[in-house]
């Protein structure tokens, strides 16, 4: 049997870009699918995936989970798991096209689930906590069923193969969202499975990530003190149950949590003349030090109504920012922004550590 | 001058096609091929778009011009020849370059001039037209680099951690550089026109190539960094 990821280590290249529509207009998934064609290069075909915002409006007050199947009979009983808690509005096959390039696919399926108020009353969890809880359980105690994405209003859509296959495999020009992430990976720490593919998420978070961190098991160690179950071996996962910590549970702002995950040098804080941005920085390296994240990453995170951009603080991967109107386009590499907007304006590098933060305009339609 | 027409080439294809032209070559449509250029000794290649990474690496004496900017890693490793950029350039721009010219008109990423080294009569330049990112000339072993901050209205024309590891060649910053942590392993003093002289001739293909005025540009402090040999660099990331 082939390994699968968390079975084995190997000591990532990869590519990353992403859109978003400030306006809230909707987007076909294709262009992110061409986004990816002159990058191609910055991937080896064991993975490539993409996470679509506002793409379920008919569904958008449900979470929309993602799973992976190796079999029907994992697939009932994971229904039935999934019916002690949630009540499924809606249960479907993840529309597919059979080509060559994309191999050895599992059962893919969505459900369109709301949590049962009595459930959350009896647990007194909040909504979203629950949802946590249930895919942890899934992806760390039930063999052969895996959720890949849990959000609302969102989804990821991910395999093993190149991003441009992986893009045609799922339909993507089929669906419309006001912003779009996308990733060609390059494994370099686990063989490459589709579960082990980017986008990451978690509730309405996604990340796609392109560098290896070399601070994966202090981060891990750390995160996992509250519940968060890293199965993969693969460090993006890790980020993405940090971004949810941080986020969500903390309620940091982004660039509070930029400060944390990308802490500047105690040398830099100390030459900081801004002295309350000094203080805010001496107190979040101070309270989260488990969380900062060395090594080398550039990362875009989506989430409801926006998208973050993210380097590590000694830049050790590249990403450049373009707009053109209301549009905002990020990537590894200009060209990716320029095969969808060869008139892109004011193309510009984040420095290191310097978070990008675009959200959707306030009073426009997601 | 000869036309390639770089729309749906791969990087492979496009690149063979330039070892085996012999005129000099227009590339039209360029979009994120890696390479172009690489080893080559003779020949200018003018590129329309945006070239990939590694732009001229290993180059050996041809001229590559760009009209807008390029990616990461351009001149890696450079040996002779002339990359004239008309836009930004990426990170790690002349890494460990060890002869031959790179002339950007606007800024530079992260790393420009990593590692630059220089041998007898081989002595790599870079001149940056607008401001530099982070860790320029990190580990720089040879050779000039020189930041000219035009039309940048911020004092900084650098960022953080200039000439971290540099143990070799000169940088030039068009500026008082005051407010600039340099390690200590460097001296940074005010240029002196003797100084200056040694870069006048790659300021004056500068100026002629980017059409800026040589009077205007000299008309503005520069501060010249050197390593200091008495001083030696000791660490960056740990103690070794």
């Amino acid at each position: 049997m082939k390994p699968k990821e968390g079975q084995v280590r190997i000591p990532s290249g990869c590519a990353i870009a992403a859109v978003i529509a400030r306006d809230g207009e909707r987007m076909s998934g294709e262009g992110m699918i061409r986004a990816m064609e002159p990058m191609h290069d910055r991937s080896n075909g064991l993975g490539g995936g993409f996470a679509g915002y506002g793409i379920y409006p008919a569904y958008k007050d449900f979470y929309a989970l993602h799973l992976f199947f190796d079999s029907r009979d994992t697939r009932k009983t994971c229904e039935a798991f999934l019916k002690t808690g949630f009540e499924i509005w809606h249960a479907e096959r993840i529309p597919t096209r059979k080509i060559p390039a994309i191999t050895d696919e599992p059962i893919i399926w969505r459900y369109f689930v709301a949590p049962l108020q009595s459930v959350l009353a009896d647990l007194q969890l909040d909504e979203k906590e629950f949802v946590v809880r249930t895919v942890m359980e899934i992806n760390t105690r039930m063999k052969g069923a895996y959720v890949f994405s849990s959000g609302k209003n969102m989804g990821t859509f991910k395999a093993v193969g190149f991003p441009e296959d992986v893009g045609v495999y799922y339909r993507l020009e089929e669906y419309a969202g006001y912003s779009w992430t996308a990733h060609g990976r390059y494994p370099t720490n686990t063989p490459g499975w589709w579960g082990g593919a980017h986008p990451f998420s978690l509730l309405d978070y996604s990340v796609v990530h392109n560098g290896e961190i070399s601070s994966y098991d202090a981060n891990r160690r750390y995160i996992e003190m509250f519940g968060y179950q890293c199965t993969l071996q693969t460090d993006t996962e890790v980020i993405t149950y940090m971004m949810d910590y941080l986020l969500r549970r903390q309620g940091l702002t982004l660039n509070e949590t930029a400060g944390v995950i990308a802490a500047p040098f105690w040398e830099t804080i100390d030459r900081k003349t801004d002295l309350k941005d000094k203080e805010k920085h001496l107190y979040l390296r101070t309270v989260f030090p488990g969380l900062l994240i060395t090594g080398p990453f550039s990362i875009v995170l989506g989430f409801e109504g926006g998208l973050m951009a993210l380097n590590d603080r000694l830049k050790l991967r590249s990403m450049v920012v373009g707009e053109k109107g209301d549009r905002v386009y990020i990537a590894s590499e200009e060209a990716a922004i320029r095969r969808i907007e060869p008139d892109a304006d004011n193309i510009w590098s984040p420095a290191g550590g310097e978070p990008v933060v675009i959200r959707v305009k306030e009073g426009a339609q997601i | 001058m000869k036309q390639i027409d770089a729309k749906e080439l791969d990087f492979r294809t496009l690149n063979e096609r330039l070892r085996q032209a012999t005129d000099d070559i227009e590339i039209l449509n360029c979009c994120g091929q890696r390479f172009i250029g690489a080893g080559l000794s003779d020949r200018k290649i003018l590129i329309r778009g945006t070239p990939g990474n590694a732009l001229g690496a290993y180059l050996n004496g041809a001229s590559l011009t760009v009209g807008g900017n390029v990616q990461d890693a351009v001149g890696d490793t450079m040996n002779a020849g002339k990359i004239t950029v008309h836009g930004n350039i990426g990170d790690a721009a002349g890494y460990a370059m060890r002869g031959g010219t790179i002339l950007v008109k606007g800024n530079a990423g992260y790393r420009a001039g990593i590692h630059m080294k220089a041998y007898q009569d081989k002595v790599p330049q870079m001149v940056i037209g607008g401001r530099a990112g982070s860790f320029l000339g990190e580990y720089q072993a040879g050779g000039v680099i020189v930041v000219l901050g035009l039309g940048e209205k911020q004092s900084r024309i650098v960022g953080n951690f200039p000439c971290t590891g540099m143990h070799g060649g000169k940088m030039f910053l068009r500026a008082a550089c005051e407010d600039i942590a340099f390690p200590q392993q460097v001296t940074a003093r005010r240029a002196t026109d003797e100084d200056l002289r040694e870069i006048q001739n790659i300021l004056l293909e500068f100026c002629a190539v980017f059409s800026y005025d040589i009077a205007a540009i000299l008309d503005a402090p520069f501060t010249v960094i050197t390593p200091d040999t008495s001083n030696p660099y000791r660490q960056m990331y740990v103690v070794n």
